[in-house]
């Protein structure tokens, strides 16, 4: 199963989706929402997604999962919209015969969403926000356009 | 050809719209349609970051050939979990 949805995110629905009696374990990774960056109290996250081409590389991810590793089922489900601190915003649930694969295909699939899903995380401060992983987009000189700034 | 843009998160804001509509000569490519999205939105990423494009809901090369009707659209860094 993969799904985006704006509700709250109910784990044990997730992971029951995937419990089969001939599974030895199931590994259930739960994403939630952290209460500060740096220092700066985060007052509440903003999930942003494309959602056509999040879900087919969530399609994919959940392909190339039960390639690389001896597991019987994955699910995974994000929380997109506005997530309170404390919430859940990402369930990924791997059944599997045995639990060394079950816990390392876990891993790896919140490693790939991680690097490849189109889902935009916004950390809302009291004092402004920023769109988490988008350091290098930042520029030298703040509110100066490129090329408008003379270079000596 | 005309093509329809989209921008998502970080790209979104800065743009100050979530769609726009480009006329490019046919035969152009992804790289040709980000040089010409940042002549018209300098602000949107710094010159030494390369924007990320999908075509039609996967991500593309910069030598990739669009045509006329393809969903375009720029993918900021991506932060989800």
């Amino acid at each position: 199963m993969i799904e985006l949805t704006y509700n709250r995110l109910n784990p044990e629905r997730v992971t029951s989706v995937v419990m089969k009696d001939t599974n030895g374990a199931v590994v259930t990774f739960l994403g939630t929402t952290r209460d500060h960056f740096e220092g700066r109290r985060v007052l509440t996250l903003e999930y942003e997604a494309f959602e056509e081409m999040a879900v087919k590389k969530l399609e994919q991810i959940r392909g190339e999962m039960q390639a690389e590793f001896s597991i019987e089922d994955i699910a995974i489900s994000h929380r997109i919209g506005a997530v309170p601190i404390g919430e859940v915003s990402l369930v990924v649930a791997v059944a599997s015969p045995h639990r060394v694969a079950a816990f390392q295909a876990c891993h790896k699939a919140v490693d790939r969403l991680k690097e490849m899903v189109p889902i935009w995380k916004k950390e809302v401060f009291e004092d402004g926000f920023r769109w988490v992983a988008c350091e290098d987009h930042e520029f030298e000189a703040p509110g100066v356009a490129p090329g408008s700034a003379s270079a000596d | 050809m005309e093509l329809s843009v989209r921008f998502f998160a970080l790209y979104r804001e800065r743009a100050g719209s979530s769609q726009i509509c480009l006329d490019l000569p046919e035969e152009s490519t992804v790289a040709d349609l980000t040089d010409e999205v940042r002549r018209q939105f300098p602000n949107l990423a710094p010159p030494q970051v390369r924007i990320v494009v999908a075509v039609n809901a996967d991500y593309a090369e910069p030598e990739t050939t669009l045509r006329e009707g393809d969903d375009v659209c720029l993918i900021p860094p991506v932060s989800g979990g």
